[in-house]
């Protein structure tokens, strides 16, 4: 059974109607990646699955239990946490203070130390400048910054909503390597991209979106390898 | 007037100005977090302090209390208040268009005066005395020990906040949630949750200034947050709506220019000159003193 299953959801912003029956599956352990162009209905997908948007109809199964309309914040509860698009870590406190609201949850005030040494030792970046405000990191730790936040929850899926963005392509590797990393020690990933060459490049199962729609799904490297695929999406 | 008189004078206004002023810092620190946590200036805030002044009132004369408990109680009972206004009337326009928010409060506002007429009588009360006034005299310059209860009062209560904000975990969310409310959301934060704390503070802190008043002044009635909330409103945005030691700074400022105003010129003026303030600072610095840059949401 799948840990996540997003089931034919319908969303609307107003009148708009953003999300046309998309269904998506996770399987525990997997890397999937959600591709498509702009405004293709990508990130409306990681918002409704972390609540902050609900369908009007349609299924999201985790782990066996209906989340779809839930609060946000028992969604995190259950083990989801989003690393959202454009970061929005919290600007005007430190990076200390940053981590410890990814912890909001918790009160096992020992692992949650322990947790926190161990985002320093993913990202020793982040443990350098610790006591700074996380306003004044650059947009490469200020991403690290947000996936160390997000892993603070301790998750058993991570959202992540275009970790690579306006990111030089050197720091664009290092994110993914460092996600293909976290993926590793046992976090099951849900990725969404524009860089669809690196995206399919780590993930294991793609779906890509356009319009709202689900267009096309199947195992990453076959994707990858498709003649649609490059013409479309991976420049030729 | 010789110039040792009107150092003397001065000090003396200082004095007043002080107290008047951290009367209104207090109102104001409500009116700035509800604001940074919501975006609402919340009209409703002074009748706060209203209905603050009364439990304080009926605390001591039905209930015997003596001064502590009866600030502790008004305080309870406000920032009760404070909490279901937010639920009942607040929270079921959070996504509606700001101007039905604001309207909303504008109505509470009236509701709580006018309520507040017909079921305490819109007679001034007479605030009892709770502790001897004792007056002392430093080089001339006079200063009673209401004054002083005052500045304690609200010394304490704004170092006890700025503890809550900066180092517990609440004051950690409310910070998130002001900041930016899905994100803190998506740390597993119960916004409702932080809002009605909210909420209950800023409208606990709002009771005490009433109670304050009262001691002060002897005198309460159902209209008396009315301009009281107005000038402290001018505070926060004189410190910069949405910043905490902005409301601080704005109200006491605002208390000296006033206290300065009434005693070398004329009270008359005094209400002018805090408006005045705030057509000029909404002229030339919008953010307040300490004000951030405002950004706006998109």
């Amino acid at each position: 059974m799948a840990m996540l299953k997003v089931d034919d959801i319908n969303v609307y912003y107003g009148a708009i109607h953003a999300l046309k029956g998309i269904s998506v599956e996770v399987n525990q352990g997997e890397i999937v990646t959600l591709i498509g162009a702009n405004g293709a209905g990508k990130s409306t997908t990681l918002r409704t699955i972390s609540g902050l948007l609900k369908p009007k109809t349609g299924q999201i199964m985790f782990e066996g239990k209906n989340i779809a309309g839930m609060a946000a914040q028992n969604i995190v509860k259950l083990g989801i946490s989003q690393v959202p698009e454009g970061r929005r870590v919290f600007a005007h406190m430190s990076v200390l203070e940053n981590l410890d609201l990814g912890a909001y949850l918790r009160s096992d005030t020992k692992e949650i130390k322990a947790d926190m040494d161990m985002v320093f030792g993913r990202f020793p970046r982040l443990a350098e400048r610790r006591g700074q405000l996380a306003g004044t990191l650059s947009g490469g730790e200020q991403q690290m910054l947000a996936m160390g936040r997000a892993l603070m929850s301790r998750p058993r899926i991570l959202l992540l909503d275009e970790p690579s963005m306006g990111l030089a392509p050197l720091l664009v590797k290092e994110i993914f390597s460092i996600v293909k990393d976290i993926n590793e020690t046992g976090t099951t990933i849900l990725l969404v991209e524009q860089n669809a060459h690196m995206a399919l490049s780590i993930a294991n199962k793609a779906y890509v979106l356009e319009t709202g729609r689900v267009i096309l799904s199947g195992d990453a490297k076959e994707l990858a390898a498709s003649e649609e695929i490059r013409k479309a999406y991976l420049g030729g | 007037m010789d110039s040792s008189s009107l150092i003397v004078q001065f000090g003396q206004q200082l004095i007043n100005g002080i107290s008047l002023g951290s009367i209104y810092a207090l109102i104001a620190l409500g009116y700035t977090m509800i604001y940074g946590i919501i975006r609402l200036i919340n009209f409703a805030h002074g009748d706060i302090y209203m209905v603050g002044a009364y439990a304080g009132f009926f605390a001591t004369t039905m209930f015997k209390f003596s001064f502590i408990p009866a600030l502790i109680f008004s305080m309870a009972a406000a920032g009760v208040i404070g909490m279901v206004i937010e639920r009942v009337a607040y929270r079921p326009l959070r996504n509606a268009p700001k101007i039905a928010i604001l309207i909303t409060a504008i109505g509470v506002s009236l509701f709580l005066e006018y309520g507040g007429m017909l079921l305490v009588s819109p007679q001034p009360r007479t605030f009892p005395v709770l502790f001897e006034s004792e007056v002392y005299n430093i080089g001339g310059m006079v200063i009673n020990s209401q004054q002083v209860v005052i500045l304690v009062v609200s010394l304490l209560l704004m170092v006890i906040l700025t503890y809550v904000v900066n180092k517990t975990k609440m004051g950690k969310a409310m910070r998130a949630v002001s900041f930016d409310t899905e994100a803190a959301q998506l740390m597993g934060i119960d916004v409702d949750k932080v809002i009605s704390f909210t909420f209950g503070i800023g409208s606990a802190l709002a009771a005490a200034a009433g109670v304050l008043v009262g001691i002060y002044y002897n005198s309460i009635d159902p209209l008396m947050g009315i301009m009281p909330g107005l000038k402290a409103f001018v505070a926060a945005v004189l410190g910069g709506i949405g910043s905490l030691p902005g409301a601080m700074l704005g109200g006491t400022i605002l208390g000296i220019i006033e206290a300065l105003v009434s005693g070398f010129w004329s009270s008359t003026f005094r209400d002018a000159v805090a408006f005045a303030i705030l057509i000029i600072i909404l002229l030339w610095k919008p953010a307040g003193l300490l004000g951030k840059n405002i950004r706006e949401k998109v």
